[in-house]
């Protein structure tokens, strides 16, 4: 280190920094940022890979797990449960998967680099819609687990290539919505464990009381209201039709509008709450 | 309003000029009204002992908090009504090294790069430059984690200097560094003006803002207490102080008198029994009062010659010493290497 000095060059001149200053983020400049966040939330993935440990034991814990448990019980066997079963295993691993996002949020905003982001002339958006992008990759590994689980174990989705795959996507395009529920309450909450247990009061209402694992039809009238109208359960019901139809069916169409319902509703909140955390 | 007249609206070619700046954390008024002007090319320095309010103050004028009350411009753009601008003409390096930890070097420079729209194959260049400026070339693929403190604060001083902004932030940029690291520090920093930068720092440091800062705003319990060049600074309170331990602590009547007499100046009476402080306006002057004593037959028990401390200026300029308990933020007193501090005297 022999000089620490800036070698000479042209100089700063502050009036011209001043007018060539742009006015606001341009939505190109946006997206641009967007995916820089991205890149630098997968190099922390690849260096950090204890944080696929949920999306990669989870789906075939959970798939061996319920479908002996209750397999019995509500299908009469194993083997018929699969068809049931696989598609809202498919949706409570994504959710999940989403919940992570903001527990991961919530620690990364407590360190310093956040003060430099927001120090930064970008999108306030792309430091929080970044690392969601970056874990599409993360719905795809549970959703493809979830499935190669399910064949492992003797499930034979009638709706073939196509319609699994379809129904993949549907679940990684509900997962990336609901995301930005997990995201807000990661810019609300005072700590990671709050994120935490703040996320699982949401989780476990949303899976268990849709009709991923049991059908409508067994639960008490109030219940099933509730069942019904739960985002959830559209996307399960969907992901069914896919998976074993092949059918796409309306409920494909109400699962997206319900993410477009939370996106619209969340992402600004996110926002928001991330800017008056400064 | 265009560019042109956005610059133009107030300011009057200040680089920083604050207002009555306020900002409250429930009932404590962390930053109660403190005005300040940074003239554009200059080193400014804001020294204060922890929890004085110096980064609170640098936060609100790097849009990092908001502004309670009063104005604050940036090269006559309005903080508080432009923030993206202001985002754009200043470069901000805190307390605690705000890069990325789970990136390396390179990456992190490439990660700042790129967000500020810097095309790749300029990132990658710009990276390159510098990690050689700041002397890092060989860590550049180390992970973040591996560093040094020092190297930590070059890395964090390197991201905010990729744009070139024409103002800088440093909040105690030598703070927890060895003394050679911190001359490394300081001479990077002189760099930075001589390339028509503009640099406003914090400092609990006397020292530190004398070497550096063309003027010095001394803060205290969030007001500004004083202002000036660091030598009209050092002038409340002389060049150096003379410390003596009188063998009889009876004397100190006799050797109160006999300082009067050879300075024209009272000492200062320390609380232990027999010892005294003398402003000296020139170290030689030290010589001049040791006659003086022996001559009076005062005899001494130890002495020794000081520069002011930072405590030294607040007694001067306050009349209360700088012993705060609370911090600018959680966790804000970083390691000590054996400096003057103001938490030695309390």
């Amino acid at each position: 280190m022999s000089t620490m000095i800036a070698p000479a060059r042209e100089t700063v001149r502050a009036a011209d920094r001043v007018a060539a200053a742009r006015r606001r983020v341009t939505m190109g400049e946006t997206v641009a940022q967007t995916l820089t966040m991205a890149w630098r939330a997968l190099k922390k993935m690849r260096r950090n890979p204890e944080q696929f440990f949920d999306v990669a034991l989870q789906p075939i814990l959970f798939t061996a797990m319920f479908a002996f448990v209750f397999g019995g019980a509500i299908a009469g066997d194993v083997q018929s449960y699969l068809p049931l079963m696989i598609p809202g295993i498919l949706a409570q691993t994504v959710l999940t998967t989403c919940m992570a996002t903001g527990t991961q949020l919530r620690e990364d905003m407590e360190k310093g680099v956040f003060d430099r982001f927001k120090a930064l002339p970008i999108a306030r958006i792309a430091p929080l819609a970044g690392p969601m992008v970056a874990d599409l990759l993360r719905y795809t590994i549970a959703a493809a687990l979830t499935f190669g689980m399910g064949l492992v174990m003797g499930y034979r989705p009638g709706g073939g290539v196509a319609g699994v795959l379809a129904a993949i996507l549907l679940a990684i395009v509900t997962g990336w919505s609901l995301a930005w529920v997990f995201t807000w309450v990661g810019t609300i909450a005072r700590s990671a464990q709050a994120v935490q247990g703040i996320s699982m009061m949401i989780l476990f209402p949303l899976t268990f009381l849709s009709n991923a694992f049991v059908p409508v039809e067994t639960l008490p009238g109030w219940l099933a209201a509730f069942v019904r109208i739960n985002p959830v359960s559209h996307l399960v019901t969907a992901a069914r039709d896919l998976a074993n139809g092949p059918v796409v069916s309306a409920e494909v169409a109400w699962t997206l509008l319900a993410c477009l319902i939370v996106i619209a509703i969340f992402a600004p909140l996110s926002v928001r709450s991330y800017k008056r955390h400064i | 309003m265009s560019n042109a007249e956005l610059g133009r609206a107030g300011g009057a070619g200040l680089a920083v000029r604050v207002e009555g700046l306020v900002k409250t954390f429930g009932e404590h008024r962390a930053v109660d009204g403190i005005d300040l002007d940074v003239r554009p090319g200059e080193i400014f320095g804001v020294l204060g002992p922890n929890g004085a309010g110096k980064t609170t103050t640098l936060r609100m004028l790097a849009t990092l908090l908001r502004i309670d009350a009063g104005r604050a411009e940036i090269f006559g753009v309005d903080v508080a009504a432009n923030p993206h601008v202001v985002r754009q003409l200043v470069g901000v390096t805190g307390q605690y090294a705000s890069v990325d930890e789970n990136l390396t070097a390179r990456e992190n420079l490439w990660l700042f790069s790129r967000l500020q729209g810097v095309a790749a194959p300029r990132a990658r260049r710009v990276a390159v430059e510098l990690l050689g400026q700041f002397g890092l070339e060989e860590a550049a693929d180390r992970p973040i984690t591996q560093f040094s403190g020092g190297m930590r604060r070059r890395l964090d001083l390197a991201a905010s200097l990729i744009t070139r902004p024409p103002l800088i932030f440093l909040d105690e940029p030598t703070t927890g560094l060895d003394p050679r690291t911190r001359g490394q520090m300081w001479d990077t920093i002189r760099g930075l003006v001589a390339d028509g930068c503009t640099v406003l720092l914090t400092t609990q440091y006397l020292d530190e803002a004398d070497q550096l800062a063309d003027r010095i705003a001394v803060i205290d319990h969030g007001r500004k207490v004083a202002e000036g060049t660091p030598d009209e600074l050092k002038t409340a309170v002389g060049d150096s102080t003379l410390q003596l331990l009188l063998a009889e602590p009876g004397e100190v009547p006799a050797a109160v008198a006999v300082v009067r007499r050879a300075l024209g100046s009272d000492p200062v009476l320390s609380p232990e029994q027999g010892r005294l402080n003398v402003a000296l306006d020139q170290a030689d002057l030290a010589a001049d009062v040791l006659i003086a004593l022996r001559t009076a037959g005062v005899s001494i028990s130890s002495v020794s010659v000081a520069k002011p401390s930072l405590d030294e200026v607040f007694l001067a300029l306050t009349g209360h010493e700088t012993g705060h308990e609370t911090g600018d933020r959680p966790g804000d007193e970083t390691g000590d290497d054996g400096r003057t501090r103001m938490e030695e005297t309390r």
